[in-house]
């Protein structure tokens, strides 16, 4: 009686093997996206998604994509890293070995797209990270891109507003010490800030999760600081500024990258009333391509979309333009043409590569006003 | 620097007392059931966001309500629901597994922490939510110390609450069932006690409180998200084992233990990331040198 159910168990798995080695000749261009779409920062992962879904069907809806005398479709696999670093790697690896993508967008928060980084290297696959701003990401990688300017620049253009703008002697520095970006970005503010003749007269951390920083915010108060810099992301940063005003602590707050999400001001805007960061773009200034981004996002999604679905949206054209110069959907072939393209116009502004895998940006900084984000100043590097 | 000390001493304070709110549920489940509800820290996240909807609603209508009116409605109407949950969840998940290996009861637990997790996140989607302020924050300046009416009110509230609890098992009727289940469970049904629904009051008034704390943090800490219970929950347990597994009074004195703990690991050592390593050592070393907790006493198996 057994050996039918047997035989039946044979047919269905031979029935599954050969779909999956029936090789047909690829039709389309297969892209990953490896987004932060549940964890800690849902709205980073959300704008990729949206971003890249938009550039996916915009290019399918005008006919595809031209290479030679043949249309390719472009398809979008997305994959949840759910925001932690070995979700991120496992999600890379499942992108390459299951759904054989060209090429993979994302992560975005640098903790998840150094190790992602990783993974893409090795099995030679291009990865191509819209917001990561770390350094370690594309560090001595031949497949790893970005199309984000990166935290050395970054901590100069704070750490110079704090001096020149600001007037602040003193500085004082709260961060996730668990989390790569933060760290990152933290300790190039204290050099450049010491560079340019401040002093940071306090540098606390905490841990990723963590909730309550009265402790480190008490001793912050203590050191008198005349500016403090929250480089973290945005659903800590209303706690911090929230907990520092309640402490008494009435210097100015600055930020970085991380705050960019309208969540921010959801999050808790009042207390961040006035406060400056730096960014990628800024709404008020754009081209008319970004400005023509801007509608289309809009119209597909009701909402304006922020910098990580502006930067993946460049990121996915960056790859696009590479992938028409290479002419071929190799992942050889459009390796080396990423590497060579030197200058690139994406609606975050003017992009130029020197060899690297990191662009050299401008950085725009942004001051909190009336509840909104308001342009206030550009950054040339 | 004295001023430094009483600030941290503030902060340790009202840190310490939610995790005081959390830690008597374990101890209760445990004095009465020896199981540990892991799923509690997850209980504590459904009456924050329970609280939440029931502030939103309130502050929505469409005559201003008073703030005052908005908290107290919120706290009953997510303490009553939150208990209602605790009482389901045992039902449901626990009671049929009354005779089956402890292991079992823990997995079980494990897993309706799991479900709660999820349930939340498919229902309201990952991103955090604002907790509207319903105490005013302009901070007060005593003496140096900057002290906020929110920061009081969770101070004098979770110890009323404790209060209250205290008086509830030492003075009533239910307490007594509660200790003399906790002391003897084979004989208790024997005098005429209904063993079942004491065990159901006790997860009624264990969640109740929890979401008690779910409130007041969320108002002091107001960006709730589906796993906020998780590392509160570990912490609350901690606190619970600290004090005595078991012992009301303990979990409340190892809640207050951990808040302080939290708070002076950044303030004593350079880096708050040694703050889990100290908890947890103290954890260790309690347990080599008094494995019972601080005021928990010695169980004696009984053949």
């Amino acid at each position: 009686m057994s050996l039918p159910r047997w035989a039946a168990f044979v047919a269905v798995m031979l029935f599954f093997f050969s779909g999956a080695c029936a090789k047909k000749e690829a039709t389309d261009i297969r892209l990953g996206v490896n987004a932060e779409l549940t964890g800690s920062k849902p709205a980073v992962g959300a704008s990729c998604k949206n971003a890249a879904e938009l550039l996916a069907a915009q290019i399918n809806q005008s006919g595809g994509l031209k290479l030679g005398d043949k249309a390719w479709k472009v398809t979008l696999f997305v994959e949840d890293n759910e925001d932690k670093a070995e979700s991120a790697a496992a999600a890379a690896q499942k992108l390459i070995t299951q759904n054989n993508v060209l090429a993979i967008v994302g992560p975005n928060a640098s903790g998840n797209a150094i190790p992602a980084a990783r993974i893409c290297e090795d099995a030679g696959v291009i990865m191509v990270s819209p917001w990561s701003t770390n350094p370690k990401t594309t560090e001595g990688k031949k497949y790893v891109f970005r199309a984000c300017f990166i935290d050395d620049f970054q901590g100069q253009v704070m750490a110079k507003f704090a001096r020149a703008n600001l007037k602040a002697q003193t500085a004082a520095v709260l961060y996730d010490v668990a989390s790569e970006y933060n760290k990152g970005i933290a300790e190039f503010f204290k050099k450049f800030f010491e560079e340019n003749g401040g002093k940071v007269v306090a540098f606390e951390s905490y841990t990723k999760g963590d909730m309550d920083f009265s402790a480190q915010l008490t001793k912050i108060k203590g050191a008198d600081p005349d500016v403090l810099f929250l480089p973290n992301y945005y659903n800590e940063v209303p706690l911090q500024a929230q907990q520092a005003r309640r402490l008494g602590i009435t210097s100015a707050i600055i930020g970085s990258d991380s705050w960019g999400s309208e969540e921010l001001l959801r999050l808790g805007g009042k207390d961040l009333e006035g406060c400056f960061f730096s960014t990628h773009y800024a709404q008020d200034i754009a081209t008319e391509k970004a400005q023509k981004f801007i509608t289309d996002y809009e119209a597909k999604y009701g909402q304006k979309p922020d910098d990580v679905a502006a930067l993946t949206y460049d990121a996915g054209n960056l790859l696009i333009a590479a992938i028409t110069k290479a002419g071929a959907p190799d992942r050889r072939k459009v390796r080396d043409a990423l590497a060579t393209i030197q200058e690139f116009e994406g609606v975050t502004g003017n992009m130029q590569f020197k060899g690297t895998g990191d662009p050299i940006k401008s950085a725009v900084i942004l001051q909190i006003k009336d509840g909104k984000f308001a342009y206030h100043a550009s950054v040339k590097p | 620097m004295l001023q430094v000390l009483g600030q941290n001493v503030l902060n340790a304070l009202q840190l310490g007392s939610v995790y005081a709110l959390i830690a008597l549920g374990y101890a209760m489940v445990y004095g009465i059931l020896t199981m540990i509800n892991f799923a509690h820290g997850d209980i504590f996240m459904v009456g924050a966001y329970l609280s939440l909807a029931a502030a939103v609603f309130l502050l929505g209508l469409p005559f201003k309500a008073p703030l005052p009116f908005v908290f107290v409605g919120a706290l009953l109407f997510s303490m009553f629901l939150t208990a209602l949950l605790g009482v389901t969840v045992e039902r449901l998940a626990y009671r049929p597994l009354r005779q089956a290996p402890r292991v079992s009861a823990v997995i079980t637990a494990l897993g309706v922490g799991l479900f709660l997790e999820n349930f939340t996140l498919a229902m309201l989607g990952p991103q955090p939510r604002h907790f509207p302020g319903l105490i005013p924050m302009q901070p007060w300046n005593i003496f140096g110390l900057t002290l906020t009416p929110l920061q009081v009110l969770i101070i004098l509230l979770a110890a009323l609450l404790m209060v209250l609890l205290d008086l509830l098992i030492r003075r009533t009727l239910l307490g007594m069932a509660m200790r003399a289940i906790s002391y003897n469970r084979p004989i208790v049904p024997l005098m005429g006690v209904p063993v079942d629904r004491v065990i159901s009051l006790t997860f009624a008034v264990g969640s109740a409180i929890a979401a008690a704390g779910g409130l007041l943090y969320g108002l002091a800490y107001p960006v709730l998200d589906p796993y906020m219970g998780i590392r509160i929950g570990w912490w609350a347990f901690i606190a619970a084992v600290v004090g005595g597994i078991g012992n009301i009074r303990g979990a409340m004195l190892g809640g207050y233990i951990l808040g302080f703990v939290e708070i002076f690991t950044p303030v004593l050592l350079p880096a708050s990331t040694y703050r889990d390593f100290v908890a947890f050592s103290l954890l260790l070393l309690l347990l080599v040198f008094k494995p019972t907790g601080l005021l928990g006493r010695p169980m004696f198996e009984r053949v």
